[in-house]
């Protein structure tokens, strides 16, 4: 995601804002996101106009620190201000750095430019990074951007999405169906990368789910259908276990070495109808109830196909899990969605022959796949892995 | 409640659930998880709404014959007789 277009302010200037608080709706290629604040303060006033399109880690609204006097003069609109602090609308998914993170990048390299030019440059695809502006301290004003989308040779043929020539979008297209394109652009771009620059390997291992289903169904009987639990919430319980164990799964490569994510939030791969896929992260999942993670599931699911998803869960995936379900193929071998180094897949659970103490005898079985960035992770670490999947579904527990 | 109508309330959660197929076009007999392309969080919904709607709360092991509509619509009128 590189950047959305601010739909509508959800607070007003002179509200208080607490950290978390939603302040602002952008939608980008993955639905309608919520924007939150990353810091608690006074909103001072807004930065960025409803329609604008706003890059990654853009400022969107000053917020001034409680105690704090208001502001002086403003400064001009486009100038990433030091002070007070920014809101920025979305860090880059998956990244994990903070907006904060992304915002403070972003004043060193981002180059100044007018929101209409700003705008402009959206609509005739034009890089702003790589333009010199003529304005007042090198801001980047419209005639810059028209000049440079006007000496633009005809428009390379490599890596232009069918769907979107530079500068001649199809007017005709419908805003769904443009939504649509944007997504399979941003998933095509996300999985290019994963597959250049991840050395990916796999392991897999077929594990009797008898015991955890049987667990389940005991659970699930003694409680009202709002309280049931599915074998889903299982395989991200196990997954979450399975990443407290073996840390170096959840992680991320920095380029030179292993960074390892204190919390463990799960990414869930949900398919979304008519197409494309979203991973919002389901947070804390090692240490939530199994009620608990089911009411996150359900709510994250719900959002996701609504089109309702919050920022943070699109970048605070530690580690992710696709679950095909009881439908569909045995096994997945699943791509490593970076800056994560793992991604577990779980096939359809389906009834086979199984050997126990001799006899061959009917079990449910599951396999599970994990696919693995070899920069962070070892076969012999993924194997060990596997084993704490393994063990959580032979004896499940709550929490 | 005539089955017509238990099948119509049927109908309409099972339409907020899979928004984008004309359900009252569906198999009646056919699997619901195929005729709709829904996984199993959204029969979980659906559970809650025959439970919330109509009172009747299947157990998991009846599942099986709660699957297509014409089955979810048997059982309902047969709990609620």
């Amino acid at each position: 995601m590189e950047g959305a277009t601010l739909v509508a302010f959800r607070r007003a200037p002179g509200d208080r804002i607490a950290r978390g608080d939603v302040v602002a709706e952008v939608e980008t290629d993955k639905g309608i996101l919520d924007v939150e604040a990353y810091e608690a303060g006074v909103l001072e006033r807004f930065v960025a106009e409803p329609g604008q399109h706003v890059r990654v880690g853009e400022p969107i609204a000053l917020l001034r620190a409680l105690g704090e006097a208001a502001s002086l003069p403003a400064p001009p609109a486009a100038e990433p201000p030091t002070t007070p602090s920014a809101v920025a609308p979305v860090a880059p998914a998956p990244a994990p750095a903070t907006a904060a993170a992304a915002l403070e990048e972003h004043e060193h390299e981002a180059p100044r430019a007018s929101p209409l030019a700003r705008r402009r440059a959206h609509e005739l695809d034009v890089d702003l990074t790589t333009l010199q502006g003529t304005g007042r301290h090198g801001t980047i004003s419209v005639e810059d951007v028209e000049r440079a989308a006007a000496a633009r040779s005809p428009a390379p043929t490599a890596h232009v999405p069918e769907a979107a020539p530079a500068g001649a979008k199809p007017a005709a297209e419908p805003p769904e169906a443009d939504a649509r394109a944007r997504m399979r652009r941003v998933i095509a771009a996300t999985m290019e990368r994963s597959k250049r620059e991840i050395p990916h390997f796999y392991l897999s291992s077929t594990l009797d789910l008898e015991p955890a289903l049987a667990w389940l169904a005991e659970r699930n009987r003694a409680v009202s259908v709002e309280e049931r639990v599915l074998p889903a919430a299982l395989f991200l319980k196990a997954v979450a276990r399975a990443a407290r164990a073996i840390p170096e799964a959840n992680a991320r490569w920095t380029g030179e070495r292993v960074e390892r994510v204190a919390d463990v939030h799960v990414a869930m791969a949900i398919s979304l109808r008519g197409g494309g896929l979203v991973a919002p992260a389901v947070h804390h999942v090692d240490r939530l109830s199994l009620a608990e993670l089911m009411a996150s599931l359900g709510d994250v699911a719900g959002r996701a196909r609504g089109g309702r998803l919050r920022a943070s869960e699109m970048t605070d995936g530690t580690i992710a899990v696709t679950s095909l379900g009881d439908r569909g193929v045995e096994s997945v071998l699943p791509i490593v969605f970076p800056p994560q180094v793992a991604m577990i897949g779980f096939g359809k659970v389906v009834l086979r022959p199984w050997v126990i103490d001799g006899a061959v005898v009917p079990r449910r079985v599951v396999t599970v796949t994990l696919a693995a960035d070899h920069r962070v992770l070892d076969g012999h670490r993924g194997g060990l892995f596997l084993e704490a999947v393994e063990a959580y579904l032979t004896k499940p527990e709550d929490p | 409640m005539t089955a017509d109508e238990i099948k119509r309330r049927l109908v309409s959660h099972l339409a907020k659930i899979a928004s984008d197929v004309d359900v009252g076009a569906v198999d009646e007999h056919a699997d619901l998880r195929d005729e709709l392309d829904i996984d199993s969080l959204d029969f979980l919904r659906f559970m809650k709404a025959i439970k919330d709607d109509l009172g009747v709360a299947v157990p998991e092991e009846d599942y099986a014959k709660v699957r297509s509509l014409a089955g979810a619509a048997a059982y309902v009128a047969a709990k609620i007789a």
